[in-house]
């Protein structure tokens, strides 16, 4: 595709490096805006199970997430940015979680931290075990370990910067919020007389199709 | 001191005063605390009726982390419901592992050599030391000192939580214990470096009495709150520090004598009020009598195998017959009962937790008091959702 | 402490005629319980609670037990040894017996004043299906109160006389009783990698057979 206007010219980094030393910074709205969201990503005080534990941890002394700019747990969703599923999410618990994830203003991000909340871990065998909370939330890192060590969660949070950083204001790369047309309002589950209902969120997630091999 | 305990105002002659409160009375107000909520101590609600600030009615609602363990046990063998324990009262699992271990050994009437028991008592001790330290923190955030007395005791949780990653590879979830013995041998190393965290715990411990028992704050906060009477700890079940707390001796450790608890001298702190504070100083007397045993343990470890060599790891089978066992786990008598008809599987997996027992009486302490006291008193009676929900 | 067989001795002198039994419990446990009727249930849970010698004053488990029913195959009584020495010849065929299943309710109390446990209680109920009442201990041991709950919860046994019994760890719209043996779980699709054992009908249920398996296919499957 050709533009109509040629492409304005890009400063190399040598050309940037000599312009800081003089104190000049020179970078992109873009840049700047992923810089200043992805350094202050403010997680929501929710801690399930296990992980939680490990999670309260890494806010400790000796992990210490408050230097990745995640120094404030916040115990309202209204104003955290960032959902972290610690635990196994129960069928009981997943319209609370679907409902605080609704009350979290985009943008917002999830990470589902632990074995339990990918896809029910070591409990999937279970009649009240939800089988992986991104039936109904979209997730975007999946930290896998059961439970995951505080520095595998600090390395999850680096890798979500590293995807908030690679978020385009414009386009099709863009962040939820700043797309047309897209709801915040995830339907929420009901509780059935068996199970839960729906079961999942077709819109989030569908189960992947696998053909059965000959003789199997 | 609660609201509820302030005499309402004497009517004098002159202009009539009366008290606020005896002329507002609206709506009482059904308040859900939780199942998400910072102080909550996990995924567990409590739905208050108030009048005002002052609690009427308080149920508690649990299950939100209800994971079928006890199924799971059913449909798993012996051996493989090992890893499940930890994730049981996940802060404590080495006592988890021990518990679930003795229950198995009296169904199958196994024997476990005498370094085993040492070194299960010295573990048993180490979690004690972590979970009352992490109790103490927690205790302390959720009544508002947000930060520091948590953050002191999650340090000391660190180093203890090295020791049980070197020993046995995980720093929480340790799935050490087998049935007749544990799983792997102490090196003298490992032994020398929780004789040096043992020495300087009291230290440790002495710094954070400094900084809490004195505290204004929290004496005014804690004495006189939730009041548990010993007649109604004893008949609602009610065990571990919050029965002590209450002034009646009953620790497993003295009154069933398992492992070689026996061999070691140590009190019993019991409170005398019942209430708040009396938990916290309990548990803090607890952690210093926990600092002798460890002592005592590690200096009179003996040599030999941590395991039975008899013992049958893969397609072990019990006899026939059922068990209940139980220990003084941190929390609380933590039971196992186990029904065997002789197969790989048990027939029938039940842990008795005590956490969910000890909140029998969560609404009684709670009446009367306000609703930040709710709060405090939730905190004192120690709950893991793991533990509460299964 | 006493024995079982004491326990029970000392409680039909007090009840005569209550429904008490002794069921045995093999195995080096040796951990014996009491069988009690529904009938006299409360009265013998108070006094084990009040005697002197007992103080049983604190419940510490209560649990629920799903029993399906089971088939026994009686033996047939064998003949008369020969003389000879021959081995004896089995007399006629296997009697089977259907011995019904129940739901029981299991207590083990100790003794906090005394110092001594555990005595072990059984109430059981006459079937799984419509029979499932049996009478409350909450009004004896407080610690019953959500440890029957939570059997009513999970096992479907009603307590007569509890406080407030009502679900307590599932939904209350939650229609099933998940502990029960015979209980199966919603299929809401679980991804297996490498499904085998009992998950693999579960699987092939969910994952459609191959297009083209045709009969003409030679050699062992892959």
């Amino acid at each position: 595709m050709s533009d109509a206007a040629p492409a304005p010219p890009v400063p190399t980094d040598a050309e940037r490096e000599e312009l800081r030393r003089h104190g000049i910074l020179l970078t992109s709205m873009e840049e700047l805006y992923n810089w200043g969201r992805s350094h202050s990503v403010w997680p929501l005080q929710f801690g399930l199970a296990c992980c939680a534990i490990e999670m309260i941890a890494a806010s400790m002394a000796r992990f210490d997430i408050a230097r990745f700019g995640s120094e404030v747990f916040r115990p309202s969703p209204r104003q955290a940015d960032l959902l972290i599923v610690s635990g196994t999410v129960t069928k009981k618990m997943a319209p609370a979680v679907v409902r605080l994830w609704n009350q979290m203003p985009e943008p917002k991000y999830c990470i589902a931290m632990g074995a339990c909340a990918i896809s029910g871990g070591p409990f999937k065998q279970g009649y009240n075990v939800l089988k992986g909370i991104d039936r109904f939330v979209p997730v975007d890192i999946y930290i896998p370990g059961c439970p995951p060590r505080p520095e595998a969660l600090l390395h999850g949070l680096m890798q979500l910067q590293e995807k908030i950083r690679g978020q385009s204001i414009s386009g099709p790369d863009a962040p939820r919020h700043l797309q047309a047309g897209t709801t915040c309002d995830y339907p929420v589950p009901q509780f059935g007389e068996h199970d839960l209902v729906p079961t999942k969120n077709p819109a989030v997630w569908q189960p992947p199709v696998l053909v059965r091999k000959e003789g199997a | 001191m609660s609201v509820s305990e302030i005499a309402p105002l004497t009517p004098s002659a002159g202009p009539t005063v009366r008290s606020v409160r005896d002329e507002l009375h609206g709506d009482l107000l059904e308040v859900s605390m939780g199942p998400h909520h910072p102080s909550t101590h996990g995924v567990f609600r409590m739905v208050a009726t108030l009048d005002g600030e002052t609690v009427t009615r308080l149920k508690p609602v649990f299950g939100y982390l209800h994971r079928n363990h006890e199924k799971i046990g059913e449909n798993t063998s012996y051996l493989s419901s090992m890893p499940y324990t930890d994730r049981l009262d996940y802060l404590c699992s080495m006592t988890n592992n021990w518990a679930y271990a003795l229950a198995v050994e009296r169904l199958s009437g196994q024997a476990v050599p005498e370094r085993a028991e040492y070194l299960r008592v010295i573990l048993a001790e180490l979690t004690r030391l972590l979970n009352h330290t992490c109790l103490a923190g927690f205790l302390l955030q959720d009544s508002g000192a947000s930060g520091t007395p948590l953050m002191y005791a999650f340090r000391e949780r660190e180093k203890i939580l090295d020791l049980f990653e070197s020993l046995s590879g995980s720093r929480m979830m340790c799935n050490f214990q087998r049935f007749g013995g544990c799983r792997t041998d102490a090196t003298p190393a490992w032994l020398g470096a929780a004789a040096s965290l043992a020495d300087g715990y009291g230290r440790f411990l002495d710094e954070f009495e400094a900084l809490l028992t004195g505290n204004e704050i929290l004496m005014a906060r804690t004495q006189g709150v939730g009041r548990l009477p010993a007649a109604l700890a004893v008949s609602a079940g009610v065990t571990g520090p919050v029965l002590r707390a209450s002034g009646v001796d009953y620790d497993l450790r003295k009154v069933d004598g398992y492992g070689v608890y026996p061999r070691f001298a140590f009190r019993v702190p019991l409170g005398a009020h019942g209430d708040v504070y009396d938990r916290y100083m309990v548990r803090v007397l607890e952690m210093r009598e926990s600092i002798r045993i460890l002592q005592e343990a590690l200096r009179g470890i003996p040599g030999g195998p941590v395991m039975d060599p008899k013992a049958k790891i893969r397609g072990f089978r019990a006899k026939p017959g059922e068990v209940y066992s139980r220990i003084e786990g941190p929390k609380g008598e933590i039971g196992f009962y186990l029904i065997s008809e002789g197969g790989p599987n048990p027939y029938r997996y039940r842990v008795r937790p005590p956490s969910l027992i000890n909140l029998t009486i969560l609404e009684d302490l709670c009446l009367g008091h306000t609703i930040a006291d709710t709060v405090v008193i939730l905190g004192s009676i120690d709950i893991v959702l793991g533990e509460v929900d299964r | 402490m006493e024995t079982a067989e004491q326990i029970r001795d000392r409680l039909l002198a007090r009840f005569p005629g209550a429904p008490v039994a002794v069921v045995a419990n093999p195995g080096p446990g040796a951990q014996h319980s009491l069988l009690l009727g529904a009938s006299h249930a409360a009265d013998l849970a108070r006094f084990l609670r009040d005697d002197p010698g007992l103080r049983l004053d604190f419940c510490s488990n209560v649990t629920g037990v799903d029993w399906l029913d089971r088939e026994i195959a009686e033996a047939a009584k064998p003949a008369a040894p020969d003389p000879a020495g021959a081995p004896a010849m089995e007399a006629g065929p296997k009697a089977a017996r259907i011995q019904p299943g129940y739901l029981e309710v299991v207590y083990h109390l100790y003794s906090m004043a005394l110092k001594h446990g555990p005595v072990v209680l059984r109430l059981r109920t006459g079937n799984r299906s419509d029979q499932v009442t049996v009478p409350s201990l909450t009004p004896v041991w407080r610690s019953c109160e959500f440890q029957e709950r939570e059997v009513f919860d999970l096992f479907g046994v009603t307590f007569a006389g509890h406080p407030d019994l009502r679900r307590i760890l599932m939904w209350d719209e939650f229609k099933d009783h998940p502990m029960r043996k015979d209980y199966s779980e919603p299929d809401d699709y679980e991804w297996e990698p490498t499904p085998h054992g009992e998950v693999l009908p579960k699987a092939r249920r969910h994952y459609p057979a191959a297009p083209a398996a045709t009969a003409a296919k030679e050699g062992p499957a892959p």
